[in-house]
């Protein structure tokens, strides 16, 4: 059984303009251990969908219209706040991105998290503390014993995004959401702390779900990726397939995007047009005004996700023409 | 994108601040280098002082009448002279700074404690935020005097009811303040961290929002008990304040206006006191607002 399983789940949120939806008709599912990658460029749901699973958007004006976040055998939407306080933490953790502000100034790390731990679990002083030292040991931190002691404003920011960690582990989830985690840091310090979440996972054997709109991030951390366009799901593959053989003209422009070294490619393509804003999204598929390959019935109906070879699928009605056009040089 | 740095050697541990103090202490370093806020902390030190000291530096019941002796200019037996029923005006200001000081802490504890509590309420749970503001913005309507007046002649004038009504007149005030850094707090990323990682409300409030928003609060304190003291002086210039002969420099004053051709001392010593209070307290709260605003030293 997944260990968190969406369906169709819809969340809107209530503007003056009237309803306005943020995500649509999303179901996927994260398996004990895995690391699934939600790439997507900014607004297209990623991080609304990760924020319905926490449960952090403020309703109103959030409004979850349809589906089910099941986790551990419990529907998370229809849990009350109380309740959900117990799941965040032991059940699901979260790191956001802005390690520079996801800190409080006026506080010891070593405190931050050993009140994270308190709010869960009745310790000792002594065996809190001790806990609280394994945790940024954990993580990486050096001399741990030492930077208990030391002010957020003291830690660089791969420091502080490792503090955050640390605080996201301290009652041990089974799945970590990571939005973002990396994009505020240099490049050396991202590949330090994405290896420190696949090592985590190897060790801990918790889940993750990583919300980047970083292609390079998602290729060397995540088993299974999802790509997400205008509040939907448009592409769902393992991580090897995506980058092999793309099917959606999404996922496909996403990957042109990518600046590489071992294809000689004279320029970069850039996807023409921009991301709809919500309340004026097209008819029928949502990229269709910046597709290459759009036809007249791609205005017609909104294309489901529909699986085109095992674990994979794409929402895309001429997926058929688009690889005969690829199949030819052009 | 595929070379990873070994974990253990993260050269980023490297580069930190050589010194490890609290903030709190940085902060009190930086006070203590501060020109404008020791002058006030002296200036209001004295006045301090002699209202804490006032039972053992004055000899002369600040009541007691002397026919005999009213009027005499400062100098001679009396130091600051006497009033026209020849109390010693020294004893009777001196008194009157206590009364001062003990106005100014409790309107500024009575500000500390409603004013913190309704803003940060109405600042972190939305929903209650309308209606408490809504109140709060009813009685600002009212400039702050006028209410003063207003509440203390109903309520009847006492000391009492001098720092109630002042209460009710700036904890609005205050509360408005704290909601708004409430507001600002709220919306931080290690709030939403917290909550992530299943803090409560009442835990998030307590932990990471009160603290954060203390610097502004302890500045505005501190104009605060400028302005308790100078309303206190108002109020009981105008009769409403503690009932006479306790003296106030309201009333000293008031008592004053009438024999200021023939001895202006009279008016002029509470006077005195009234405005380097006033003026310390106002510099004691420009120094602490330039070393805890985060917004201002960054322009220094």
């Amino acid at each position: 059984m997944s260990l968190l399983e969406i369906r169709n789940l819809t969340t809107a949120f209530g503007t003056e303009s009237g309803q306005v939806t943020a995500i649509e008709d999303i179901s996927f599912g994260i398996e004990p251990g895995e690391i699934l990658g939600i790439v997507g460029e900014s607004g297209s749901g990623k991080s609304v969908t990760a924020l319905t699973v926490m449960g952090l958007l403020p309703r109103p004006p959030a409004k979850i219209l349809s589906g089910s976040v099941m986790f551990d055998g419990q529907d998370l939407t229809k849990l009350s706040e109380r309740q959900l306080q117990k799941i965040r933490g032991p059940g699901i953790a979260m790191i956001f991105q802005e390690p520079m502000t996801s800190l409080n100034p006026v506080f010891r790390i070593g405190e931050q998290i050993m009140e994270t731990i308190r709010a869960h679990e009745r310790l000792s002083p002594r065996a809190l503390r001790d806990r609280a030292v394994q945790l940024l040991a954990k993580v990486g931190i050096p001399s741990p014993e030492r930077r208990m002691d030391d002010y957020p404003h003291q830690l660089s920011g791969g420091q502080r995004q490792r503090v955050m960690i640390a605080i996201a582990l301290a009652c041990n989830p089974r799945l970590l959401i990571a939005d973002e985690p990396t994009t505020a840091l240099d490049v050396t310090i991202q590949a330090q702390i994405l290896d420190l979440l696949m090592d985590l996972r190897d060790e801990l054997g918790m889940a993750i779900m990583i919300i980047t709109h970083n292609m390079g991030v998602v290729a060397e951390t995540a088993d299974r990726v999802l790509v997400m366009y205008a509040g939907r799901i448009v592409e769902q593959s393992p991580v090897e397939r995506l980058f092999d053989a793309p099917l959606h003209p999404y996922t496909r422009g996403l990957l042109d995007c990518v600046p590489s070294l071992e294809h000689d490619r004279p320029r970069l393509v850039a996807i023409p047009g921009s991301l709809p804003e919500p309340a004026r999204r097209p008819s029928g598929c949502r990229f269709r005004p910046r597709c290459a390959h759009a036809a007249p019935a791609c205005a017609e109906t909104l294309p489901i996700l529909a699986e085109r070879a095992p674990a994979h699928a794409a929402a895309c009605i001429r997926l058929p023409e688009i690889a005969a056009a690829m199949a030819e040089p052009a | 994108m595929s070379e990873v740095l070994p974990l253990a050697a993260a050269p980023e541990a490297v580069e930190r601040a050589p010194k490890r103090r609290h903030p709190a202490l940085a902060a009190l370093r930086r006070l203590f280098r501060h020109r404008l806020f020791l002058t006030g902390l002296f200036l209001f030190g004295i006045i301090a002082f002699l209202a804490a000291a006032a039972p053992w530096i004055t000899t002369a019941d600040p009541n007691r009448l002397s026919m005999r002796n009213k009027f005499l200019p400062p100098g001679g037996d009396y130091i600051l002279g006497t009033d026209n029923f020849g109390r010693s005006l020294w004893s009777r200001v001196v008194w009157g700074a206590q009364l001062s000081v003990i106005i100014g802490i409790s309107v500024v504890a009575l500000n500390a404690v409603f004013g913190t509590l309704i803003g940060a309420l109405a600042g972190y749970f939305r929903r209650v935020d309308n209606v408490l503001m809504r109140i709060n913005d009813a009685l600002m309507a009212f400039p702050a005097i006028l209410l003063a007046i207003g509440v203390t002649a109903m309520l009847g004038p006492s000391t009492m009811n001098v720092i109630l009504a002042l209460g009710i007149v700036y904890v609005p005030r205050t509360a408005r303040i704290v909601r708004a850094s409430v507001i600002v707090l709220r919306e931080m990323e290690y709030v939403q961290a917290a909550v992530a990682a299943g803090a409560g409300h009442w835990r998030i409030l307590r932990h990471h929002i009160l603290p954060n928003a203390m610097a502004p609060m302890i500045v505005q304190l501190s104009f605060l008990f400028a302005y308790a003291v100078l309303s206190e002086a108002t109020l009981s210039f105008l009769g409403l304040g503690a009932v006479p002969p306790t003296p106030t420099w309201g009333n000293i004053m008031a008592e004053g206006r009438d024999f200021m051709r023939d001895a202006p001392w009279i008016i002029a010593i509470p006077g005195v006191a009234l405005m380097l209070t006033v003026l310390g307290l106002n510099m004691l709260g420009d120094g602490l607002r330039d070393v805890l605003d985060p917004r201002l030293r960054i322009q220094q």
